[in-house]
């Protein structure tokens, strides 16, 4: 038997027409059950990029036998804004505002990256309190980002009300980032040197009144979700990503420590002040989308537990170091990475000594975790594929930047 | 008055009925919905948006009707008349009061989810003329699905027929007037025995009905808009107003069956008689406001889970429970001589 993936990527699938009448287009095998000498065959569908449930504008191409998914093809770049190349011709501390538009979700961890390595280039320290607002505007953002997936994977089963609820709680958040950085999703509030201004008076009581309300509230998320038979029905054992697939794809983050690796950034490369923080980092067993559900819910808790830490333990100080108007990081080459909602979000920055850089790489989680799709959705049913798409919480705008 | 004006006059009414409860049901659900998800539903046209669905529906009156190339065009004509003449035919039976029914059917039940079991034939019609892969799977989880629940929803209904001993829908809510023991209602939801047999109307209602959380056929996070995908303006109207007009019939059903149609229980019958109509329909609305509060928090089941739950559960379950209503008839009529 061929390999189903062949087929797939077969001869121009989609430019056939999209419903077969008489003889399927090349590429799509008619399958003999052989029985009573009836035959099916299999059905392309084209999902996305304008489904309902594809985040954005995610296209799969989904080859089905009757509602079991045979073979998956990926295809990607309806979000593509050239992003790299962008920023060849941005100074360097212009570059924040295109990792805001790149996983536009968790804008503030995007930003950090480029500020860690703009700073490790030109060798700047920064005050200790520019890192602990970074640390924790960024965990903020964390739990601001993991609400959207909460809610959209609430969607994704069929439950509406978890979306809404969820978006209350991160208005919440958003309304504090909004308070601190004066934007609600592109902050721009993190650059070389420290951050843009400093904490806004009085706003620490408002956080900490946040961090007391949400310990409350994703209980209820996770009784109201989790706790349903049906929507556990639908995801335990779903998805699996083993540990040596979830290696081989190079999966970070969430989706990786689901699937029982520990690795997270925060702890095993730190940056800024995650060293003098105490969090743990949930792990997995098997890596079916229940654990990577479960992972996730217990980052939001550890996340609220740094953010009420780095506001008690907030030091004094400036907010950023001195640094020249015009950054010119020395001839060389650098790669920073930050633990993002999903995963490392990474650049690599080349530098030829000008006020641009001559290269700018930027690495994200989620186009690895899509890329895994391809090989854990065949086998799964129509249905499974978008709560595993859901529980991967893959973000176009990183995926294609 | 010539009874063929008669026959008219009460085909009109009910056709009234369906088309008001169609647009009170969708402003229902709206604000329903709405409050459970911490928003405030439509709130612009008319006091707190009461009169948007009465504008959605002449916005959907007045629209462009497209039909998509490559359809098959007879089918996807006929498919929106197929789905709605059978759920208004549904109408026929159902005892709204003591003397208020379009018609008194000794089927009556019979005649009711028959007419019922004919809808997911349109929605089959519907998947596949729409040339569209996702109204074709659509259409397939429709008529797999309420194929597989037509069974236990009948079965589950046989016990409060044997012990009402007909299928005359006005009958069965006859059989439940009176108290027992003097001050617990005769409603067959208040005998134990018929517990389980509710549990399984609901389940298999909810299926038939498409709903959360089974409403496989037109899963919009999956399917988009499943077998409705390729319809617009009216045909999709008729579509819709269907789906409403079943959640009435079924928690119609349940309100005769279970819930003593439009009796109030310790008010005698007599007081009760002028506004019957007003407590059947309070107690319908009731039942339909139970349904969308379940479409407000549940998530939604897999198609195989569903069938699983069908074939292995519900339909064993129902035979069970309509030997051992047998038993305890039997058993009841010769200790005590009481006949059902």
């Amino acid at each position: 038997m061929t390999d189903p993936r062949d087929i797939v990527s077969g001869v121009g699938m989609l430019s056939e027409g999209t419903h077969f009448v008489g003889e399927p287009p090349a590429g799509i095998r008619r399958v003999p059950t052989g029985v009573d000498g009836l035959s099916t065959e299999h059905l392309v569908i084209n999902m996305g990029p304008q489904h309902p449930s594809t985040h954005g504008v995610l296209r799969l191409l989904i080859e089905v036998d009757g509602e079991e998914v045979v073979a998956v093809e990926v295809t990607l770049g309806y979000l593509h804004r050239g992003i790299e190349k962008l920023a060849e011709h941005r100074r360097y501390d212009q570059l924040g505002t295109l990792m805001d538009r790149g996983d536009y979700v968790s804008g503030m961890h995007g930003e950090q990256a480029v500020a860690l390595a703009v700073e490790r280039l030109m060798e700047i320290e920064i005050p200790r309190k520019a890192a602990w607002i970074r640390t924790m505007v960024a965990e903020l953002t964390r739990i601001a980002s993991h609400l959207v997936w909460f809610g959209t994977f609430g969607l994704d089963t069929g439950a509406m009300g978890q979306f809404l609820y969820a978006m209350r709680d991160r208005e919440a958040a958003v309304e504090i980032l909004e308070a601190i950085s004066g934007a609600r999703m592109m902050f721009n509030y993190i650059r070389p040197g420290g951050v843009v201004d400093d904490l806004p008076a009085g706003i620490d009581q408002k956080i900490l009144a946040f961090c007391d309300g949400f310990e409350t509230y994703l209980d209820e998320h996770h009784a109201l979700l989790g706790g349903n038979e049906i929507f556990q029905g639908r995801v335990r054992g779903i998805g699996v990503i083993d540990r040596d697939t979830a290696l081989a794809f190079a999966l970070t983050g969430p989706n990786l420590r689901a699937s029982g690796l520990g690795f997270d950034l925060r702890r095993d490369r730190p940056y800024d002040a995650y060293p003098e923080l105490e969090f743990d980092i949930p792990v997995g067993t098997t890596g079916d989308s229940w654990d990577r559900y479960m992972v996730r819910m217990e980052e939001m808790r550890q996340a609220n537990r740094m953010v009420r830490q780095c506001i008690e333990g907030m030091p004094d100080g400036d907010f950023k170091a001195k640094v020249p108007r015009v950054l010119r990081p020395p001839e060389g080459e650098i790669y920073a990475a930050t633990e993002s909602s999903r995963g490392e979000t990474g650049v690599h920055i080349v530098s030829d000594g000008s006020d641009t850089p001559y290269r700018f790489h930027y690495r994200s989680g989620s186009l690895h975790a899509m890329q895994a799709l391809e090989e854990i959705l065949p086998g799964h049913l129509l249905a499974d594929v978008v709560m595993i798409v859901g529980s991967t919480d893959v973000m176009l705008g990183e995926v294609d930047r | 008055m010539n009874p063929v004006l008669v026959v008219l006059l009460r085909i009109l009414a009910a056709l009234g009925l369906m088309l008001a409860n169609g647009v009170v049901l969708i402003y229902m659900l709206r604000k329903v919905l709405g409050h459970m998800h911490l928003r405030l539903g439509p709130m612009h046209v008319g006091p707190h948006g009461i009169l948007q669905t009465t504008m959605d529906v002449l916005k959907l009156l007045t629209k462009e009707d497209i039909t998509p190339r490559g359809v098959d065009r007879a089918l996807y004509f006929i498919a929106p008349a197929a789905v709605f003449v059978p759920s208004f035919a549904a109408y026929a039976a159902i005892p709204f009061s003591d003397s208020w029914s379009i018609t008194s059917l000794d089927t009556g039940l019979l005649f009711t989810l028959a007419a019922l079991s004919l809808v997911p034939i349109g929605i089959l019609m519907a998947g596949w003329a729409s040339a569209n892969k996702w109204s074709l799977l659509g259409g397939m989880r429709a008529a797999a699905q309420q194929i597989a629940y037509e069974v236990p929803l009948l079965l589950s209904l046989l016990p409060v027929v044997m012990f009402a001993g007909t299928l005359n829908l006005g009958d069965i809510v006859r059989a439940q007037s009176g108290l027992w023991f003097g001050f617990v209602p005769r409603w067959f939801i208040a005998f134990p025995l018929f517990w389980p047999a509710f549990l399984l109307f609901v389940i298999a209602s909810l299926v038939e009905l498409n709903q959360t959380p089974f409403d496989m056929s037109e899963a919009e996070s999956e399917l988009v808009a499943g077998f409705a995908s390729e319809y617009s303006a009216m045909k999709f109207g008729l579509i819709f107003l269907s789906e409403f007009s079943n959640q009435f019939i079924v928690s119609a059903l349940g309100v005769t069956l279970f819930f003593g149609g439009w009796m109030i229980p310790w008010v005698p019958e007599s007081v009760v008689a002028p506004i019957a109509p007003v407590v059947f329909m309070l107690k319908v609305y009731t039942g339909i406001f139970v349904m969308m509060w379940i479409r407000g928090t549940f998530p939604r089941v897999r198609i195989d889970q569903l069938m699983q739950l069908g074939w292995k559960w519900l339909i064993p379950a129902s035979l069970a429970l309509i030997l051992v209503t047998g038993v305890v008839l039997k058993v009841a009529q010769a200790t005590q001589g009481v006949t059902g």
